[in-house]
């Protein structure tokens, strides 16, 4: 009836994972009884659980990052705490429960920190910066959503009931296949990455379409922002690269459940083919993290130093580039498997090209702020903190790149403290500088800048102290993932990798000040007309929070910058001769239940429950046929309540300087001048 | 110029398939999903040929394939593919009952297909030959199968619109819907004869 589930899987093993056990059951329990006690169930499901609000949806799968960017953040303190102690002794945590504590980390900052976090900064600011009202696929959007929190789900899950996959967050073979982990573990970690991939496949899907056929009138491509650039080029990348994550999970999974071959040892598996599959999948989801974040810091940059953003066409074809060249790299995550010399010296000199056109942005964003008259704000500070990380972490890239010298570093610290220093600054400074850019807009109010300030100090120096160190050490002959060692010249630098870790958690705990001071002082930073910063793009057009369907009438572009254009041009705030009705989707619940569907789903598979399983799968597509069959889906909001709606609200009355010409811009038209900064 | 001095002076208003500009995104869209279910056969089949040889001491593709067997299937979903083209023919002229007709030939064709591809397998299974024996048919049955498990979602999507044609008739959302479900059919035609010639073919040589 239960599969393998009994009571043996709650763990009273080690105090440890009781502790977290109890932690995760706690808050949970905590969340519960705070929205009973406000009230608040019945809002929460009408406004917002069942919303298909593009800005809510975002808004929510940001809520989902941070919660487990602590959730992350504590298993990473983990084993830092771990490894300060454990030079000659067992430390405080026992390899196994080590190993699914690196296990979990890996999976969480990747699939449930870093993708809902850019995929809410997707959802709140792409569909405002190319001037649409919803995106293509509003329900989809939903389901997305719910799957990624389903995914997320089974990982918090696996905490409390079972336990998590041993396997490092790419489960390598045979290591993960049935015969040396025969328990729930690599099964949890399955579970969640299939079913949160189809959820980013979906949103892959829905961005492609939303910014190819849902631009403002005269929003070429070569006026969209760069955030929407890089959305659009993430999104193909997302579509075209997750497919292959599926595959390779539903592979092993096969070869778990049902004993196919395709990755053991013998009878004809081939356990490189799964490092070649994952990794088709993987390089390319490196710049999925990483090329939004390159987005948030062009808006950030142009904004906060008062200038067209240098370069525009370069840093366009640079993230085109990326995207191509991010499926011609997969091979130097494994150099040392055995491919020939001629095969890896291609994909080496594939992985320096690719520093190229990010050297290009990291140019083109200097020379942004050369002469512009720079604000610094919490995100410019992450912005400027992000550009000098961000070299030192390429530079350790492309050294890693020559497959001779990564026979020596491959799988030691170097290689940690590498993506680290790429992936930290790279993507979830971005992030931050994002939230902190874009509050406003979803809020209706600023982040209080001094806790930010603070939050950038703890975190970078932290950053710092956390992970030189393990480049030293990569290079003292440490490898990665070592519950205890008993070398002693290594405890040093582990000790003040520890002490950056700490740093860091004062670091999210500032994060956390910042959004509790900024909403209980909210009253004093209301951003009244949508434009706080005096921004550039049409995101700072609509009220803050935006109307339901951002634009009342839907701008013209003639420009890029179309929001700096208009308020040059003097027709911000105009009013037109009269409204129209506008036809907005309904709320459904139906996404809620796919989501909970899919969670239900994985966990039976993981424990074998099958009729469970079954019943899931009938679920799922009787939902589907019974949506599809719907042919009333949508709503309309009449003119007149949008013109009340719009009666309220105050224009922008700033003006971008117009004594003297933009800079890089000729007097007579709107083209950048050559060279002209 | 020459080309275009071959159009008759009087053109025929050009042939709308789908649901019209309303749905246009949703179309885009399936497109878009085509190609990365395109991706998801691609790596499968980048899979079988590079496990094809790994037969394990087990049997090999020669003493497992029947030419004959996948010829019949083939011939099964090829036509089922032009019945659907029919079936978008009927819709066209906005005869709703032939639409449905040749809805249930064509799922009656597809599901021909898929008891074949039973049969096969279970003759396989039972002779020795599972997906457990050997790499080669770990890769083989995923692929195949992978394609076969397409199809019988394709058939359930034909039931759901057969009935959608018969209660709401060919409105604008029922075409999008029916024009999506023949990309995906036709796709599955495509993907087929890649199987065709990529697994039987050269497993028969």
């Amino acid at each position: 009836m239960l599969g393998k589930l009994t009571i043996d899987a709650l763990p009273f093993y080690s105090w440890v994972a009781m502790a977290g056990a109890g932690v995760t059951v706690g808050g949970g329990l905590l969340v519960v009884a705070i929205i009973t006690y406000l009230g608040a169930w019945r809002y929460l499901w009408t406004e917002w659980l069942t919303s298909v609000d593009h800005k809510k949806i975002g808004i929510m799968y940001i809520v989902l990052a941070l919660v487990m960017l602590i959730r992350g953040f504590i298993d990473a303190i983990m084993m830092r705490a771990q490894q300060a102690f454990a030079l000659n002794s067992d430390g405080y945590l026992p390899p196994e429960h080590f190993e699914q504590i690196f296990t979990s980390h890996g999976t969480i900052m990747v699939f449930f920190m870093a993708m809902p976090f850019l995929t809410g900064l997707f959802n709140i600011v792409a569909p405002q910066q190319i001037g649409a009202r919803d995106v293509a696929f509003p329900f989809m959007n939903s389901i997305s959503l719910w799957l990624t929190a389903a995914g997320a789900g089974l990982v918090l899950v696996s905490l409390v009931i079972g336990k998590f996959s041993t396997a490092g967050w790419t489960g390598y073979p045979p290591y993960s296949g049935i015969e040396f982990n025969p328990g729930v573990g690599v099964d949890y970690w399955l579970w969640a990455l299939l079913v949160s991939g189809v959820g980013s496949t979906m949103t892959g899907i829905n961005f492609v379409v939303t910014i190819l056929k849902k631009r403002a009138p005269g929003m070429t491509l070569m006026r969209m922002p760069m955030f929407a650039w890089t959305t659009l080029v993430v999104s193909i990348l997302i579509a075209f690269s997750f497919p292959a994550l599926t595959v390779v999970a539903i592979q092993l999974g096969l070869d778990r459940y049902l004993g196919f071959h395709f990755f053991t040892n013998g009878d004809g598996g081939n356990m490189m083919n799964f490092a070649n599959l994952l990794w088709i999948w993987g390089h390319p989801e490196v710049y999925i993290l990483i090329l939004p974040a390159f987005g948030v810091y062009s808006e950030v940059v142009a904004t906060f130093s008062g200038k067209r953003l240098f370069g525009y066409d370069s840093l366009v074809y640079a993230t085109g580039c990326i995207g191509i060249l991010s499926f011609t790299v997969w091979l130097h995550h494994f150099f040392t498997m055995g491919s020939s010399a001629n095969v890896n010296a291609f994909f080496g000199i594939a992985t320096m090209i690719i520093a190229v056109p990010t050297g290009v942005k990291v140019f083109d964003w200097l020379f942004t702020m050369f002469r512009g008259r720079i604000v610094f704000h919490p995100s410019m500070y992450w912005t400027i903190g992000f550009i000098v990380t961000f070299v030192i972490g390429g530079v350790s890239g492309v050294l890693l790149a020559l497959p001779p010298a990564d026979y020596l570093m491959h799988n030691s610290t170097f290689l940690v403290a590498h993506f680290h220093n790429m992936l930290i600054p790279g993507a979830l400074f971005g992030y931050l500088a994002g939230m902190n850019y874009w509050f406003p807009k979803a809020f209706g109010f600023k982040l209080d800048e001094t806790w930010g300030i603070r939050a950038f100090w703890f975190w970078i120096i932290g950053f710092y102290l956390a992970f030189m160190p393990l480049y030293v050490l990569g290079f003292m002959g440490m490898v990665r993932r070592m519950e205890h060692y008993n070398v002693p010249e290594w405890q040093p630098y582990l000790v003040v990798a520890a002490i950056g870790a700490v740093f860091v958690l004062v670091g999210i705990f500032c994060i956390a000040m910042q959004l509790y001071v900024s909403v209980r002082d909210r009253a004093q930073a209301v951003d009244t007309t949508g434009d706080p910063w005096n921004g550039r793009t049409l995101e700072w057009a609509t009220s803050s929070p935006p109307a339901p369907y951002n634009f009342a009438i839907i701008p013209k572009v003639e420009d890029i910058d179309a929001f700096a254009d208009m308020k040059r041009r003097g027709v911000v705030g105009a009013k037109p001769e009269r409204y129209e009705d506008i036809t907005m989707p309904k709320n459904t619940a139906a996404g809620v239940f796919l989501g909970a569907g899919g969670f239900v789903l994985g966990f039976a598979m993981i424990w074998h429950i099958w009729w469970l399983a079954a019943l899931c799968l009938v679920a799922a597509v009787a939902i589907l046929i019974m949506r599809a069959s719907n042919d009333d889906d949508e709503f309309t909001i009449p003119a007149a309540e949008v013109e009340a709606i719009e009666s309220k609200r105050q224009h922008s009355t700033l003006k971008l300087p117009t004594d003297q010409p933009e800079p890089g811009v000729d007097p007579a038209g709107k083209q950048p001048m050559p060279g002209n900064i | 110029m020459a080309i275009a001095d071959t159009h008759p002076a009087h053109e025929e208003p050009a042939v709308h398939l789908g649901g019209g500009e309303e749905f246009e995104e949703r179309e885009f869209g399936f497109w878009l999903y085509l190609m990365t279910d395109a991706v998801i056969f691609a790596l499968l089949f980048a899979t079988y040929v590079v496990m094809s040889g790994n037969i394990a001491a087990g049997p090999d593709a020669k003493s497992l394939f029947s030419l004959p067997h996948t010829a019949g299937e083939t011939l099964l979903l090829l036509c089922s593919s032009i019945t659907f083209g029919f079936a978008t023919l009927a819709s066209l002229a906005g005869q709703s009952g032939r639409v449905i007709q040749w809805l249930i030939v064509t799922m009656l064709l597809g599901a021909g297909f898929v008891a074949m591809e039973i049969i096969e397998f279970a003759g396989m299974i039972s002779a020795g030959a599972g997906p457990g024996t050997s790499g080669f048919l770990s890769a083989f049955l995923t692929l195949v199968g992978t394609h076969g498990l397409h199809v019988s979602l394709g058939i359930v999507g034909i039931a759901v619109m057969a009935v959608q044609v018969s209660i709401k008739g060919l409105t604008n959302p029922v075409r999008s819907r029916l024009y999506r479900l023949g990309l995906f059919w036709h796709f599955l035609d495509i993907i087929w004869i890649g199987i065709f010639s990529v697994v039987y073919l050269p497993g028969v040589m």
